[in-house]
């Protein structure tokens, strides 16, 4: 298991800013009555997109918003480990170790993170860049790959992954997803499957 | 090999449009109201007899789980909840079907939320998973605007509301009951069973936890029939199945095949074949990381089914293939897979707890060879005091993976610590 503890340096305060109010409202309105705690985990994901990561000022608003024990919040933001309960880059890199990526190069792409943004789990300088490995994220036949912030970056090279991240720190515009010539995880060239014209009644 | 005529997710790479009017000329959502119309009892016979085995690695068949539910209501409500937590190492297929094909996940919540007696749904998608959540989320704002969710949800006389949930990263929600612990608003830590969650699962009520692309599949085997589905593939395998190839083939991809197609022929059809040829295979995990590799003598022939990978020792689970070819280094590979669960176990229980943390440890030292052979032994040993010892099955997926490679690999293993012993392993230990 990992073991996760609270920054030692916490802001004194938290508030949802009132969009992201009735964003939660919203939320809880999707479980019966007395269920609301079931809207933690949007909800800190929430306050993680408000503020970059999880303070234990926003636990303790949260625990209240919902009626919860703040203990019972702060399980679930530990447990959890896409919380980040420090500040992160502006624009946070998590790459794929796990052995499919690891198999097609994610230690290469280690290197180059090394290079340009720093050690893991260290803000760079400016502000923009931080990163850390994490483990397997689910689009495997597009290994090997990072998330940034929202998006996948997938096939990726050392080549284009440095290029990608330079362009970031730069406030110039990236293209998510795949870095080759496929839209999704088709195989690379010509179809092998799906080739012939699709009706009601499915494929001819 | 498969033709597309019998292929059921004919969107799989988001190639044709992912809008509900492109989902409806593809057939999705066509005579729905005529499914329900026929019943509960024809729906659950009906998925029974396809021969459908659940998609999320355990293999329990869909209809007969669908039975367990009870018939009637005793006051409390019933739920069905999907499980989109894909986060077995190597499966990458449910994401495709949320972004790419999400109308027959939809559409297959209703059928199968009316079949158990359910008027509400949750699909719980993986945190990672943030642009399949939303694209999900697009799609289900569609269905409600064409009146396909909601009160007499197509126009069947079932009311039914369906809602989006996530995690935030723990492999373990995939597990059904940390599953709904999760989404509950707990730590997401396995429940012990029984009650079985048919009798107490979602707050208490009696619930049904099937994988996304279980639920997709079934519109269309009703539409098409038990017979048309139970037709392909092999007896007790039956059907279509996603495939995630990854590693070392030249063109890794997600597939829809024929059950019990020859992994050689999937690798060569759809991947252009392993890199540097067949000869260079090495060994494969044949359905996500919990299930024992398999050396390449075992490949040459083998059939991608329930029933023939058991019988090898191995697997087929979500059916995500990983390949690797003679240039891997076979015991980083999977000791990379032991730091993972190490990662992921919740904690719970203590042979899991401990255990996945001490193969790693042991697995790290035998990648360096730095290690006694007497203790390849000590550490099957310890695999077998985890395996069926916890709650869950994380501390069987933790440790199935190193007996794989003790039982296939042992000799490579030796040599290793053998050369490490003799100083031959300057290069490897400066890594």
């Amino acid at each position: 298991m990992s073991v996760r503890r609270l920054d030692a340096n916490q802001p004194d305060s938290f508030e949802f800013t009132p969009e992201n109010i009735e964003w939660s409202k919203k939320q809880m309105e999707k479980y019966p009555e007395g269920r609301q705690a079931s809207a933690v985990i949007p909800m800190l994901w929430q306050a993680q997109k408000q503020e970059g990561w999880v303070s234990e000022p926003a636990i303790e608003v949260i625990a209240d918003m919902l009626g919860m024990a703040k203990i019972r919040v702060l399980e679930v933001a530990t447990f959890y480990t896409m919380f980040n309960l420090s500040p992160v880059g502006k624009h946070f890199v998590q790459l794929c170790g796990t052995t499919p990526c690891w198999l097609r190069g994610a230690d290469d792409l280690k290197d180059v993170c090394r290079k340009h943004i720093g050690d893991p789990n260290t803000v760079s300088d400016d502000g923009q860049l931080s990163w850390m490995e994490v483990e397997c994220l689910g689009a495997c036949s597009n290994a090997p790959m990072v998330q940034i912030n929202d998006d996948y970056y997938e096939d990726l090279t050392a080549e284009n992954f440095a290029q990608i991240l330079e362009d970031l720190r730069a406030g110039r515009e990236v293209k998510p997803g795949p870095q080759t010539d496929r839209k999704g995880s088709e195989p690379l060239g010509t179809l092998t499957s799906l080739t012939t014209p699709i009706t009601a009644e499915g494929a001819e | 090999m498969l033709q597309d005529k019998d292929r059921i997710f004919t969107n799989l790479y988001g190639l044709d449009g992912c809008t509900l009017a492109d989902a409806q000329r593809r057939g999705d959502w066509s005579g729905t109201k005529d499914l329900i119309a026929k019943g509960k009892d024809w729906i659950i016979d009906e998925m029974k007899a396809s021969g459908l085995r659940g998609r999320g690695g355990a293999g329990f068949p869909t209809g007969l789980k669908w039975s367990f539910m009870p018939k009637e209501s005793d006051g409390r409500p019933h739920y069905l909840v999907v499980n989109a937590d894909e986060s077995e190492p190597g499966t990458c297929k449910d994401r495709e079907i949320m972004r790419h094909d999400p109308q027959k996940l939809i559409e297959g919540c209703l059928v199968a939320g009316f079949a158990m007696g359910a008027n509400a749904g949750y699909i719980y998608v993986r945190g990672e998973f943030i642009r399949e959540r939303e694209a999900l989320q697009v799609a289900i704002d569609e269905a409600y605007a064409a009146g396909l969710l909601g009160k007499n949800a197509a126009d069947s006389g079932w009311d039914f509301e369906l809602y989006v949930h996530h995690g935030a990263g723990a492999y373990i929600c995939g597990e059904e009951t940390a599953l709904l612990e999760s989404l509950e608003g707990k730590k997401g830590m396995p429940r012990l069973k029984p009650p079985f969650p048919a009798n107490a699962g979602l707050y208490g009520a009696p619930t049904t936890v099937n994988n996304v692309e279980s639920i997709a599949v079934a519109p269309t085997i009703l539409r098409r029939g038990a017979s048309w589905f139970s037709g392909l593939g092999r007896p007790n395998n039956a059907g279509t199945k996603l495939f995630s190839i990854s590693g070392h083939v030249n063109n890794p991809c997600n597939v829809e095949e024929e059950m019990g197609i020859p992994l050689r022929e999937l690798i060569d059809k759809h991947c252009g074949g392993v890199r540097g040829g067949w000869d260079n295979l090495l060994a494969v995990i044949p359905g996500g990381s919990s299930v024992p590799l398999m050396p390449k003598s075992v490949c040459d022939d083998i059939l991608m089914d329930f029933d023939s990978l058991k019988e090898v020792g191995s697997g087929l689970g979500t059916a995500a293939v990983i390949v690797m070819d003679k240039s891997t280094d076979i015991i980083k590979a999977i000791a990379r897979l032991s730091a993972f669960y190490k990662h992921e176990s919740c904690g719970q229980c203590t042979p899991c707890r401990e255990g996945t943390g001490w193969m790693w440890r042991v697995m790290e030292r035998l990648a360096k060879g730095e290690a006694e052979v007497e203790e390849i032994d000590m550490l099957l040993d310890v695999t077998k005091r985890i395996e069926g010892h916890t709650i869950c099955a994380l501390g069987d997926a933790a440790a199935w993976p190193v007996q794989g490679l003790i039982k296939h690999f042992r000799p490579v293993i030796e040599e290793r610590i053998a050369a490490q012993k003799a100083g031959r392993l300057v290069q490897v230990a400066a890594e």
